[in-house]
């Protein structure tokens, strides 16, 4: 045998040894011993073939900008009042802006050194407005509202990291995307409504003293006093579910938030068997609720999660330990959940669900059983077609055609590359097409036959003259490929992997492994008519 | 076993011009259907709107699934039995929601406060809203774009320009027919679509350069005869291996859309479609068309 094809021969083996040790974990799973699982990973399924869950959330950083503006009220109203400054009011309006009205041109000018001294980066306006006011308009410069919007979005992906890691999912993935999204995956997911409440869950958490004496009945016509809002007190019904909604109005001022917390626990209530969430302040909250239930005692503390209010209790005396609780008549999923986004942190801006889609197990389940049935009954009709068109030389065809896909199995897993429902469609195709390659030869092998040249000759020129057409018409559709590959999204991405997989893997067995097993049998022997 | 005999000479470029108004046909067809349904039927991954699929574990019917979600005001809303068995539909919205608690939950509560909640199994929601359908979309058309600009490109540079012309006006050919076709046939557009549609543009091409690469070997061989009949010469060297590897790709197609399943049921129609207009369009467009281009270059000079 001559030095080359052992060479070759050579290479085609240490590849297909190669390819079935990193397959064999895919077909095998459990029965490999463990450090061969741990070398290799099996075949990475896509969402649509394992089921579970494709989120894309929308950060509204709109918000996360008011509610920074909302913050400089605060610190502007309490400067303003420290230094004895006189105006008639502060707002937020439309568009992030902080508004102070003040009486007299000297006021205004104490507002612009106070405001210039403390908060430079804001860029004011002076108006004047009607009955003689006048208006400072004060505004977050542009830059200012894109590092607020840049940090939100990483800080709404860092929290929803820390509740899906307290979720316990496997192989989550969290990604921020363009656009102010943020893109999530959980695989295998078996609660997908409990998962999206879970994550998309704002959590704010603010504790506002309730106005008393503000009568319901007007408040829900929409006549409220300045500085406060209606909100909603929210009771399940234990023995019948029914859930209930009791109108309560509140300062809108918060008075503490959330953010001073250091923990938060499910905790059982034993007088009524019913769970809680107890929180604990860090140093910093824990004064302030010291300082607010002092002040207050006697008054009613309404405990206000994203906008509803879940317990309204009566501040019976000072609170200085840092600790209190959030009851509400959770059902035990209810409060463990709750306690698992209070530890993970409020979310800085709400977010929006732009795309959810959620396959479940059992459909996943078939798309790969009838997948492989159109894998294996589009083979068996290729392989057919092959050896009656080309005898013994599409036997060959055939060894290279199966040889095809158990390399674009292998590379999948060594790539931990994603197989996807389209996937399986792209390998499919792939069986059809990669045959192409050795029919181009064959035909060209024809021809020379059929001028007279000896087999080996009519092979080698076969080979030769087919090359470049193969070269160039697989390279174009590689060239698409990687572009679908490039702009595609989930499943789409998965199609084009196996195609290019599919592609490069088409060219070694067509090419070089049909070649070597021609060379194989034909070298040293006087063949005089070729099986084609 | 020998389909094409090696001296067959079938005149496909004498023909060229029925195949010129049997194309436009195709494509005028397509179109007319565009244009009356008010262009392509886009599924909700370009449309936006909100997709439950529930196997139920008694048979039912698209009726009684409506009226079982007549209260609920969802807007449009089409019910389709999936695969073949009358237990398993697809229902779609038109509507979207963007809250934490969608709009596929409500559909799910109020169908297993209908059927029984142990009789009905969602097995697959998909909610996408209307900017994202819109970024879909786009991106979809720019990848077929690029796809396009990337084929000009290598093909001007390993043949010529007029070759590269003539292999795009090719695909835009083959792209246009599968589109009427779906049209026509009433079937939506999806992303897996986009996909089959790149498939489509690859394969055609592979098949239009096969052929090319033979007429720029012919054209260094037969240079007395002229180029129609090297261009004919050309497609008859190959003929042979076009009809094979059309055939076997033809059967893997079957199987994936016989066997496939329902999500891939489309996607094998639009390649099902896609192959025959590609086989088509690589004899009777794309070499063609050299030649229109060769007769207008030497009327000109």
């Amino acid at each position: 045998m001559s030095k080359s094809i052992k060479i070759r021969g050579l290479v085609v083996l240490i590849c297909l040894i190669l390819a079935l040790f990193s397959l064999a974990p895919t077909v095998m799973q459990d029965s490999l011993p463990g450090w061969w699982q741990n070398a290799v990973d099996p075949i990475h399924r896509g969402l649509d073939l394992q089921g579970g869950m494709h989120l894309v959330l929308g950060v509204d950083v709109d918000k996360a900008v008011e509610s920074r503006v909302d913050s400089l009220s605060d610190q502007v109203d309490a400067l303003l009042r420290e230094k004895d400054i006189v105006f008639k009011r502060i707002e937020r309006r439309q568009g992030g802006r902080l508004v102070v009205i003040v009486y007299d041109a000297d006021a205004s000018a104490q507002v612009d050194a106070l405001m210039a001294e403390n908060f430079p980066s804001l860029e004011g306006e002076t108006l004047p407005a009607r009955g003689g006011y006048i208006e400072k308009h004060y505004q977050l410069s542009q830059k200012e509202a894109e590092n607020i919007a840049d940090y939100a979005v990483r800080q709404a992906l860092e929290t929803m990291r820390n509740r899906v890691d307290e979720f316990g999912v496997s192989e989550p993935t969290l990604q921020r995307q363009s656009d102010n999204r943020i893109l999530i995956q959980l695989p295998g997911i078996k609660d997908p409504e409990r998962a999206i409440a879970l994550i998309g869950k704002t959590a704010r958490l603010d504790f506002k003293m309730v106005a008393e004496n503000v009568d319901i009945a007007e408040a829900q016509k929409g006549n409220l006093p300045a500085g406060t809002q209606l909100l909603y007190e929210r009771d399940t019904n234990k023995r019948t579910g029914a859930v209930t909604e009791t109108p309560i109005v509140v300062y809108t001022k918060t008075s503490l938030t959330g953010d001073l917390l250091e923990d938060a626990n499910v905790r059982i209530d034993t007088r009524y068997n019913e769970p809680y969430v107890s929180i604990d302040f860090n140093r910093v909250g824990a004064k302030r609720f010291d300082q607010l239930t002092a002040a207050n005692i006697g008054k009613r503390m309404a405990i206000v999660l994203d906008d509803t209010v879940y317990s309204a209790p009566v501040i019976r005396e000072r609170i200085s330990g840092g600790s209190a609780q959030i009851s509400g008549s959770f059902t035990s999923q209810e409060a463990t959940d709750l306690a698992i986004v209070l530890r993970a942190g409020s979310l800085p801006a709400p977010v929006k669900i732009l795309e959810n889609r959620t396959v479940g197990p059992s459909l996943g389940h078939d798309s790969i059983s009838k997948g492989i049935k159109s894998i294996i009954v589009g083979s068996l009709l290729v392989v057919a077609a092959m050896i009656i068109y080309y005898n013994l030389s599409g036997l060959v065809a055939v060894f290279a055609l199966i040889l095809n896909v158990v390399f674009i199995g292998a590379m999948l897993s060594l790539f931990g590359a994603t197989l996807t429902l389209p996937g399986i469609a792209g390998i499919v195709l792939t069986v059809g097409m990669a045959v192409d390659a050795n029919v181009l030869i064959f035909e060209r092998v024809r021809e020379e036959l059929r001028l007279g040249k000896a087999p080996k000759v009519a092979l080698d020129l076969g080979y030769g003259k087919a090359f470049m057409t193969i070269m160039d018409a697989n390279l174009t559709t590689l060239l698409a490929a990687l572009v679908l590959f490039q702009f595609g999204t989930g499943p789409v991405k998965g199609f084009a992997v196996t195609l290019s997989i599919g592609i490069v893997a088409s060219l070694f067995t067509a090419i070089f492994v049909s070649r070597v097993i021609f060379d194989f049998f034909l070298n040293r022997r006087q063949v005089r008519r070729l099986s084609i | 076993m020998q389909l094409i005999k090696s001296d067959t000479n079938i005149d496909f470029v004498g023909k060229r011009k029925i195949a010129i108004i049997v194309s436009l046909l195709l494509i005028a067809v397509g179109i007319v259907s565009l244009i009356s349904k008010g262009g392509p039927d886009y599924g909700i991954d370009f449309a936006g709107g909100t997709l439950v699929q529930v196997r139920f574990t008694e048979p039912t019917g698209a009726a009684e699934i409506k009226e079982a979600l007549k209260g609920m005001n969802l807007g449009s809303l089409v019910v389709q039995q999936f695969g073949d068995d009358k237990n398993e539909f697809m229902i779609r919205m038109e509507n979207t929601s963007a809250k934490l608690k969608g709009l596929a939950q409500s559909v799910q509560e109020q169908l297993a406060a209908t059927y029984g909640s142990d009789k009905v199994d969602v097995r697959r929601t998909e909610m996408v809203g209307p900017q994202v359908g819109k970024d879909l979309r786009l991106k979809g058309l720019k990848a077929i774009l690029y796809a396009m600009l990337g084929i000009l490109a290598y093909i001007s540079w390993r043949f010529e320009f007029r070759f590269a012309v003539g292999a795009i006006i090719a695909l835009i050919h083959d792209v246009v027919i599968t589109l009427g076709a779906f049209s026509l046939f009433g079937k939506e557009i999806d992303l897996p679509i986009i996909a089959a549609f790149l498939a489509i543009i690859g394969y055609s091409l592979n098949d239009t350069i096969i052929v090319y690469d033979r007429i720029r070997e012919n054209l260094g061989r037969h240079n007395k005869e002229g180029f129609s009949f090297i261009v004919n010469r050309s497609i008859n060297d190959t003929l042979s291996r076009t009809l094979l590897t059309s055939g076997t790709t033809m059967l893997v197609i079957l199987a994936l859309f016989v066997l496939g399943g329902g999500v891939i049921h489309n996607f094998a129609f639009a390649m099902l479609i896609g192959v025959l207009v590609g086989t088509y369009s690589s004899v009777f467009v794309a070499s063609p068309i050299l030649i229109f281009w060769e007769q207008r270059q030497a009327r000109k000079s």
